[in-house]
């Protein structure tokens, strides 16, 4: 059987079901995950209103975002009044560290140079109001990975400057769920090292009950830590692709290099048992000390139950898709465990997805591997190539409705389920969620489809 | 209140205390976290359940993506308008124009689906890059021969409310396009209910038993051949009327056809909508049946709410929804099962809405327009509210204060308009105001 599907052009011009969102809501992910931060997005009122919506449907957690509201007027003038109103009404109500600025499509496109209002507005007023940081999210410029990227480079870039030596490590995890980002702080806190994670919304959009609206929930790296990321033993970065597809653009961890020489330490997202031991050993390198025994148990633990399982989900078929870094991370796991991915598909479009994939991934037979991919063509693959499982966000439930086949809901968004903030992927922990998951999923699917219904596996 | 910015004081008063008007109809202040959207949201709002159209979002791809099957808005036949198309424009449309695009994307979309016709929507940077998009929607729809409408609908063009007139602007291109100008006796449009979890066809087995004819149902399980002939009916019946009283108000003009608002949640706002139609077309047989309907569906649903009355009575709400009409139903349907409104308000309001909202409400209680999450949840607090009523965005205020919660908006799986819906909603309001799991979020 032909298994690779050759797709040279695509056969639409629009995007049908997108397989991404857009910048701006990355922005606003990554200003959450910063102590006492209110995203701002300016532009529309709906800009703010949809991604707080579309956050608040997958993290089951408040999320305030402010909008600069434009109005026809503003579109004309500019959007200097309306963000100086704004900053000032979100000061009155929040009381905030830190205002997160993200422009849209429309600021951009009437040429707001917010680097020069924000600079205006600070000369304005007195030194007591919030840190103001800014990044450049045009909507027509990659999608929300790039977003997120962009943020965090342009928040360490606005705080980094304390150069005081210090034994610490800066880690840039990309964007992983809360309970990830939990279990890399246990990690950390385990082998010992004082970390600075940016960003971190571990609890922030995975809280406690308080029996309050919180204004500004607990968490989040703090302004000090921010300054910090320039005194750093070393950068940690999950993510191959990151923020590249724009040349212009460089990752947290690259910025830090070029103007503190803080050396950078490039890693897969740690799923699967090969990319978690390659943090492991990054950390063992860091730190000088071994790792610990908690983690070799859970090491040894999940190789015992890949053993277990394996018969589950040797040579099954799978469809994969999600951001570029996280299908990347994926299918990683996916070959140690013997499952096949005969498609690799994501919204981003670095241009790099493949090459990344041939060169870290070095799978065992070929791919489909489509960057720039919408839902609909997804379906179209998925019907020709029909795989055992689909493994992505909440998005592809029609696809799999429709053909039959289950669905493992991994990373963002969850939409239709409980939990989303709270699925583990990464580490030895994440990984054996995950396998547990995958290979449920497909005992389920047989058991469902079997004429007996068996009691035993 | 220290929670209501300086410029909204006039859109929030409590009755019996406050002499003010209610303010309302004001663009959003900026930095103010508002619950509603845009312009581009209030017209994809209105057009998004016409099933055979296409739906194209002409921009970056975010305002396609945040609105892809975002609506429980169900349809009985085809399902185009659950596919969410985007011309995904990219630097170089911002550059060089994004029509050549757009064209393309139309012609391959409308030959791939078939539509009836094609939507589309004109986001915010579409007219600053200079695209001529009407120009290019008339040129397809010479090539394809299905009719391409224009929705200018920039987000910054005013606010969510001034989306659903365009989207009624939209709308009226196709009212009347097709058929004679012959009235059809008995006959009536349905605007404004959304069909979320089949409540139209709760509402159109109500009318058929009086022995109306349904022209259109045009934002609901909506066809464009209907749409098109719904200048032939003798009556539009309006809900939802924020947002389409507009269409209804331009038929009048265009087609002299009367129209008449109603409700289709609570007892007596469904029945009044079924009483009201048969009073208009003046029909004895008509009347006769809607009494014989209202009579049996009541019979059996009264003391099926009994139960829910006595476990109820006394609870406290707090309503904050999208739409005025809404809220002023969600008063009396709460009322009915011995729950109190304490603050009510909405997202898009007039002011005669809210003079109504006034008048309904007890003394005491808090009427807002167009609030946010901080203002919200001091007004729940202040006043001991125990359920909140809302859509998504309201959600995580009720229960991060451990208040029980009601989904009234577009996503909502259950039917709540009409007889069976306003037991569904007794219901829901039993299981979220009753909870064990309420246990643990009070203060120990």
């Amino acid at each position: 059987m032909e298994k690779t599907i050759d797709i040279k052009e695509k056969a639409f011009t629009s995007t049908r079901n997108a397989c991404k969102v857009c910048t701006p809501l990355g922005a606003s992910i990554v200003f959450k995950g910063i102590e006492g931060c209110v995203p701002l997005i300016h532009g529309s009122q709906g800009c703010a209103t949809y991604i707080r919506r579309y956050l608040i449907s997958h993290y089951k957690e408040p999320v305030d975002i402010a909008s600069t509201n434009f109005s026809e007027e503003t579109a004309i003038f500019g959007g200097e009044k309306n963000l100086f109103i704004a900053i000032e009404n979100v000061t009155k109500q929040y009381n905030p560290k830190i205002i997160g600025i993200a422009t849209t499509c429309l600021s951009e496109v009437i040429g707001d140079d917010m680097r020069k209002i924000i600079h205006k507005y600070k000369t304005e007023h007195d030194t007591n109001i919030p840190e103001l940081v800014f990044v450049n999210t045009p909507s027509f410029m990659g999608t929300h990975i790039n977003g997120f990227h962009d943020t965090v480079t342009s928040i360490v870039a606005a705080f980094a400057s304390n150069t005081e030596n210090r034994e610490s490590i800066n880690i840039f995890p990309g964007f992983l769920s809360p309970a990830d980002l939990q279990h890399l702080k246990e990690i950390l806190t385990d082998v010992a090292i004082d970390a600075i994670m940016v960003p971190d919304y571990s609890d922030i959009l995975d809280n406690e009950y308080t029996g309050e609206y919180e204004k500004l929930p607990k968490g989040g790296t703090t302004i000090k830590e921010l300054k910090q990321t320039a005194c750093a033993k070393a950068s940690l970065e999950f993510g191959y692709i990151l923020n590249k597809s724009n040349p212009q653009t460089q990752s947290a961890a690259e910025y830090l290099k070029t103007a503190f020489d803080i050396p950078r330490v490039n890693l897969n997202i740690p799923i699967g048992i090969k990319a978690t031991d390659a943090l492991f050993d990054a950390l063992e390198k860091i730190t000088n000390n071994k790792t610990p025994e908690k983690y070799t148990k859970q090491r040894g633990k999940l190789i015992d139950a890949y053993v277990d399982g394996h018969k589950y989900v040797f040579g099954k078929k799978a469809v994969v898709y999600g951001e570029e870094d996280f299908v990347v991370a994926m299918i990683s796991f996916l070959e140690e465990i013997g499952i096949e991915t005969v498609l690799c598909a994501s919204g981003g479009n670095s241009g790099l997805l493949k090459e990344v994939i041939q060169e870290k991934v070095q799978p065992k037979s070929d791919i489909n591997i489509h960057d720039n991919f919408d839902f609909e063509e997804i379906a179209t693959v998925c019907k020709e190539l029909k795989p055992d499982i689909i493994i992505g966000n909440s998005k592809g439930y029609y696809i799999a409705r429709e053909l039959g086949i289950p669905l493992a809901r991994v990373g963002f968004p969850i939409h239709d389920r409980l939990g989303g903030s709270r699925i583990k992927h990464i580490g030895y922990e994440g990984t054996q969620a995950l396998f547990d998951l995958i290979a449920n999923t497909l005992i389920q699917q047989m058991q469902d489809h079997s004429p007996v219904g068996y009691k035993y596996m | 209140m220290e929670s209501i910015l300086k410029g909204r004081q006039n859109q929030v008063l409590t009755k019996g205390t406050d002499s003010h008007e209610l303010s309302c109809d004001k663009s959003s202040l900026a930095g103010s976290v508002s619950q509603r959207a845009c312009v581009f949201c209030g017209s994809r709002v209105v057009l998004y359940p016409i099933a055979d159209a296409l739906h194209l979002v002409h921009g970056p791809i975010g305002c396609a993506a945040y609105t892809w099957d975002i609506r429980g808005a169900l349809s009985s036949g085809p399902q185009i308008h659950r596919l969410s198309f985007s011309t995904d424009i990219k630097e170089q449309q911002v550059v060089f124009g994004g029509e050549k695009t757009l064209k393309k994307a139309l012609l391959e979309l409308i030959s791939a689906y078939n539509p009836k016709a094609a939507f589309v929507y004109s986001t915010c940077i579409v007219d600053l890059i200079g695209d001529d998009v009407e120009s290019v929607c008339k040129d397809v729809t010479n090539i394809s021969g299905v009719e391409v409408i224009t929705v200018q609908a920039p987000g910054f063009a005013g606010t969510k409310k001034d989306g659903y007139k365009v989207a009624c602007d939209s709308l009226m291109k196709l009212v009347g396009s097709k058929g004679t100008n012959e009235t059809i006796p008995n006959s009536i449009n349905i605007i404004g209910d959304f069909n979320l979890a089949g409540e139209l066809y709760l509402l159109r087995d109500y009318y058929e038993k009086m022995g109306i004819h349904i022209m259109a149902t045009i934002t609901g399980d909506g066809r464009v051949d209907d749409i098109r002939q719904s200048h032939k009916a003798a009556l539009n019946i309006v809900q939802c009327s924020g947002s389409m009283s507009n269409l209804a108000m331009q038929m009048e003009e265009k087609y002299q056809i009367p129209n008449m608002r109603v409700s289709y949640f609570g007892i007596e706002d469904m029945s009044d909508a079924l009483y009201s139609v048969a009073r208009f077309f003046d029909s004895k047989e008509m009347m006769d049946k809607a009494i014989e309907l209202v009579g049996s569906e009541v019979r059996d649903l009264l003391p099926k709410l009994e139960f829910y009355k006595k476990a109820l009575a006394g609870k406290k709400a707090a309503i904050y929804v999208g739409g005025a009409f809404k809220a002023i139903s969600l008063i009396k349907a709460l009322r009915m099962i011995g729950v109190k409104t304490v603050v009510v308000g909405s997202q898009t309001g007039n002011k005669e809405d809210y003079l109504t909202m006034k008048n309904l409400s007890d003394e005491g209680t808090i009427l807002v327009d167009d609030t946010n999450p901080l203002e919200l949840t001091q007004l729940v607090k202040k006043t001991n509210t125990d359920i909140l009523i809302g859509g998504v965005k309201e959600r995580p205020i009720a229960y991060k204060l451990g208040l029980g919660f009601c989904d009234h908006n577009h996503e909502r799986k259950l039917a709540l308009a009409g007889y069976k819906g306003m037991l569904n909603f007794a219901k829901e309001i039993y299981a979220t105001a009753m909870s064990p799991v309420f246990q643990f979020t009070k203060n120990k």
